[in-house]
C-alpha cells in the first residue's frame, strides 16, 4: 500500500514517490525535493536533525494536501518528510503531485512546500563546527 | 487545574525539559498559559513567535483550555 502523507527516519526515496502517484488520467507529475544544503550563509552545516510533533504534523500536511487538490484540482499529491539525523545531501522532504495538465501540478506543488514551512510543526536544527542553531527560532 | 504543556524544538531547551506543568486557574485561556510560560522562562520572549496548539491542532489565544487537553508549544516552525 502506497502511503501519501508520511513521516519517517528513514532515507527518503523520490523514485518511489513518483512511481506512487502515477496515473494513466494525469499527463503532468511535479515532484519538489528538499535536500540538506552544505552551508548557511556560508558556514559549513554538518549535519541537520528534524523533529516533528508527528500527531499534527501529519494532521497539517493532510489539510494542506486536501486543499491544494480542492484549489488547484490536481488529482493526487503526495508529501513525505523526513526526522531525525539527516546527512547533507539528503532528502529531507519529497513533494509529488500529479495533475492532468502541467501548470495546476506546478502552483499545487509550490503552494504545498510553502505552507509546509509556515504551518507544519516540523523544527529543523542545524549543526556547525562550533555550534548548532534552531532554524528561524529567532527574530 | 493542572495543564500539562509539551515542548518541541527550542522550547524545549528553554525548559530544559519536553514537557512541564502548570497550576493554572479554571477558564484560563490559551493567551494566559503563554503568558505564565512566559514569566517563568523568559527566555520564551525571544523567539520569533510562539503558538499553542490544543489537542493537534492551532487554536486562537481566547481558546479556553480543559484539564485534559493535549497542549503543545509551537515555537517557530522550520520544516521542509
Amino acid at each position: 500500500m502506497k502511503t501519501l502523507i508520511h513521516i519517517t527516519s528513514e532515507k527518503l526515496d523520490p523514485q518511489a514517490c513518483l512511481e506512487a502517484v502515477s496515473y494513466p488520467e494525469c499527463g503532468g507529475i511535479v515532484s519538489f525535493v528538499g535536500t540538506v544544503r552544505n552551508q548557511t550563509k556560508g558556514k559549513p552545516v554538518l549535519k541537520l536533525e528534524f523533529e516533528a510533533y508527528e500527531k499534527m504534523a501529519l494532521k497539517e500536511m493532510k489539510k494542506i494536501a486536501d486543499r491544494a487538490k480542492i484549489e488547484f484540482q490536481v488529482e493526487e499529491i503526495l508529501i513525505h518528510h523526513r526526522t531525525g539525523l539527516v546527512k547533507v545531501g539528503e532528502e529531507a522532504v519529497v513533494i509529488v503531485v500529479a495533475a492532468p495538465h502541467r501548470k495546476a501540478a506546478f502552483q499545487a506543488c509550490e503552494y504545498c512546500i510553502d505552507t509546509l514551512k509556515e504551518k507544519v510543526p516540523i523544527w529543523k536544527k542545524e549543526f556547525f563546527e562550533d555550534g548548532e542553531v534552531w532554524v528561524s527560532a529567532h527574530p | 487545574m493542572k495543564i500539562e504543556v509539551i515542548a518541541f524544538g527550542i522550547a524545549k531547551d528553554i525548559l530544559n525539559s519536553n514537557q512541564v506543568t502548570l497550576e493554572m486557574e479554571e477558564q484560563s485561556s490559551v493567551a494566559d498559559v503563554r503568558q505564565a510560560l512566559v514569566d517563568l522562562y523568559p527566555a520564551f520572549q525571544g523567539l520569533a513567535s510562539l503558538q499553542l496548539a490544543v489537542n493537534a491542532d492551532y487554536v486562537n489565544d481566547d481558546y479556553l483550555i480543559k484539564e485534559n487537553d493535549e497542549v503543545v508549544l509551537i515555537p517557530p516552525v522550520s520544516g521542509g
